[in-house]
């Protein structure tokens, strides 16, 4: 892998666009779908050699503490293309909560970041993301409790959420603007709810009025509202029995078909392939290979022995131990093994998080 | 719905019943003679032993406990709670005037302590950790750690006499007629007293607001409204002030009792005729009518600050709204674990 860049060169960008997009098969160290498309020549977003982790001081103290880096994701290469539903499949707790706040500009206080991060072609920084965030990238929470417990769920989603600072600028206009604002946004939330089959009285519902899978389809209207480009959807099958979870993916992927583009991070490898197109397998922190789900039909077409081990660990292959492969001979104890490092490694740094004295939320995918 | 009125009502019964017999329980015990205390202390010196026989005959002090009490609780009942001792006049109307002046006092303050705890709350906690946080900790914590009437001292000091802004005592001009006291009067005799006593307030209802904002700040919806390209002022705003208002308004309701204890210091300290000065003229002076009455009082003050934080819950949460009163105490548990 090519050393990664510590800050962007004002080159890449004229550089990134003469790549030939329309060529198939391999660049940006991924294959492609069918459905994989280039608007405009770049990507929808792209990752590139991102590195996000923590320092952390060792434990003996006075000034002979030593900093170290924990790295949590390291040198990670992702791209999402228009109009495509990519999925990241990865154990739990290998730090993909933190990649999606990473892509909202949600940077952790105490953490650093390093490499490009590319939307719409254009380079970004913490503060463009933080811009873009709830109306160009929107995220998909886990569960209902990303609602507040003591607010109608309609008004929920109708409302304000990006005023930052031009209102302050421009009181008297402001005024006026906000009044025909919140009628479209609701007339937004009216017609999202229909679209969903929410009836109109579910927007006078409290969230704990809701089931299950009004409450999903409620928190997808609120990251729909702004109609975004890219919807990052965090883990959001967990406690969803099976058809509501095929119903949620299904939702994802009429969003995709309308040109949409989804980032889907989960865990559960089997609903990813169903609906994504692509697929990014996350191990030790960074994707070790992104492919078209077409590619998962077979072992062969799967580069990587991980990837190979997942292949195998699916239930319809019966968690058949592959005789090739030595070092993945046992896919279930890979596939444990890893989640266990992952797991000390985000506990590492989420007590790293709270000896900074920073607002210390677990870290939970 | 019914079940709630009723329950409520008889819980306040049974606290009138218990706070009457505990009050009178306690007088009964204490060294106060009842006909010394009634004829005063230079008639009694001078009163033949047959004389006194007699009138201990005549009011009954020889009668057993339970016997005075139920002649007094029945007369409470009619409405006549006895006459004043100290003040020469029915208790009834002692009161009802001193009422008014300790209300009008309690209510400043509560309503003052409320806003003013209520804000620095919520701004140390978006600025948790700043410089802006660690003031406003500081300040409350030394407040909680600062004597009423010693603080009520000090601004008697600066502001009445040193300043000369403020009157330095009494809850009307000195020497002025009822009929020239105006509104403006009322509210400048009112100042000082009800600063002193929001004060005991402020800490308490700050650094819970505090604690309780930082837990919203925390939590999954108010993250996700952040998420959404909220601002952490505006989701204080939208999420934050509805989450927050429900238990702040509780504590200050459950504050009440602290606040009348409070009004008894600030009240002596500016000469204020409120409820509390009267407590104390009564408790010194052997006034029992007056003082049994200003127990009860007292205990149906403190009791409807209760019974209203219990109301608002089934008011502003939806959850019990929607639900009924009867799970009540299910849902409440519930809030405390959604807003944590």
């Amino acid at each position: 892998m090519a050393a990664p860049h510590k800050q962007s060169p004002p080159t890449a960008l004229s550089e990134h666009e003469k790549i030939a997009h329309s060529t198939s098969g391999m660049h940006h160290r991924h294959s492609h779908a069918e459905s994989s498309e280039h608007t405009g020549g770049h990507h929808l977003l792209q990752v590139e050699h991102l590195s996000i982790g923590f320092t952390r001081y060792e434990s003996q103290t006075g000034p002979s503490a030593q900093k170290t880096r924990v790295e949590v994701i390291r040198d990670m290469n992702l791209s999402v293309h228009r109009g495509e539903l990519l999925a990241i499949v990865g154990a739990s707790g290998a730090g993909k909560t933190l990649l999606a706040n990473t892509l909202l500009g949600r940077f952790e206080p105490n953490a650093f970041v390093e490499g490009i991060l590319w939307f719409d072609g254009q380079v970004q920084s913490q503060q463009t993301l933080a811009r873009l965030r709830g109306r160009s990238i929107a995220l998909v929470p886990q569960s209902v409790l990303a609602l507040d417990p003591l607010m109608k769920v309609g008004r929920q989603v109708a409302l304000r959420s990006s005023g930052r600072k031009a209102g302050l600028r421009s009181r008297g206009r402001e005024a006026v603007a906000t009044g025909e604002d919140s009628r479209a946004r609701q007339q937004r939330q009216r017609s999202l709810f229909e679209h969903y089959g929410l009836g109109e009285e579910v927007a006078g519902l409290y969230p704990f009025e809701l089931s299950g899978g009004m409450a999903r389809r409620v928190l997808l209207c609120m990251a729909l509202r702004d109609e975004p480009e890219l919807i990052i959807a965090d883990e959001p099958t967990p406690g969803l029995d099976l058809a509501l979870a095929v119903q949620a993916m299904g939702d994802f992927r009429e969003f995709a078909d309308g040109g949409g583009s989804v980032l889907l991070i989960t865990h559960d490898i089997e609903l990813a392939l169903r609906v994504a197109d692509r697929v990014a397998v996350f191990q030790d922190g960074t994707v070790i290979e992104e492919t078209a789900v077409a590619d998962f039909a077979s072992p062969d077409t799967l580069r990587e022995p991980f990837s190979k081990a997942l292949w195998h660990a699916l239930p319809e292959h019966d968690f058949a131990v592959m005789p090739a492969e030595r070092e993945a001979a046992m896919p279930d104890e890979a596939l444990y093994d890893q989640a266990t490092r992952a797991e000390a490694f985000s506990d590492r740094a989420a007590r790293a998080e709270v000896g900074q004295g920073n607002s210390a939320h677990g870290e939970e995918d | 719905m019914t079940s709630f009125i009723l329950r409520n009502v008889l819980k306040f019964v049974l606290l009138m019943l218990a706070t009457s017999m505990v009050v009178f329980a306690l007088v009964s015990v204490s060294p106060l003679d009842p006909v010394q205390m009634n004829v005063g202390q230079s008639a009694y010196l001078t009163m033949s032993p047959e004389k006194k026989a007699q009138l201990a005959e005549y009011w009954g002090t020889n009668a057993p406990l339970w016997e005075r009490y139920g002649h007094w609780f029945g007369d409470v009942i009619r409405g006549d709670m006895g006459t004043s001792l100290r003040f020469n006049a029915p208790v009834a109307d002692v009161i009802a005037g001193r009422f008014l002046n300790s209300l009008a006092l309690m209510a400043a303050a509560w309503i003052l302590s409320g806003i003013l705890g209520f804000a620095l709350g919520l701004v140390a906690a978006v600025k948790r950790g700043g410089i802006v946080d660690r003031i406003i900790k500081g300040y409350c914590l030394i407040l909680a750690a600062t004597p009423t009437f010693w603080l009520g001292l000090v601004f008697l000091i600066i502001f009445s006499v040193t300043l000369g802004w403020f009157p330095i005592g009494f809850s009307v001009p000195i020497g002025a007629s009822a009929a020239d006291v105006g509104f403006l009067d009322i509210l400048r005799h009112l100042v000082l007293p009800a600063t002193t006593l929001s004060v005991i307030g402020v800490a308490n209802i700050a650094l819970h607001t505090r604690e309780k904002a930082i837990d919203t700040r925390e939590s999954e919806f108010f993250r996700f409204a952040e998420a959404r390209g909220a601002s952490t002022w505006q989701a204080m705003r939208q999420h934050g002030l509805r989450n927050l208002l429900l238990p702040a308004l509780t504590l200050q309701f459950a504050q009440v009792a602290e606040l009348f204890g409070g009004s008894v210091l600030v009240e002596q300290v500016f000469s204020y005729p409120g409820l509390g000065s009267a407590a104390v003229t009564a408790g010194l002076g052997g006034d029992v009518a007056l003082l049994a009455a200003i127990a009860l009082i007292s205990a149906a003050l403190v009791f409807s600050g209760n019974l209203v934080a219990n109301i608002l819950y089934g008011v502003i949460d939806p959850r019990i709204r929607r639900r009924g009163f009867a799970c009540a105490k299910k849902a409440r548990k519930g809030a405390g674990d959604a807003s944590s």
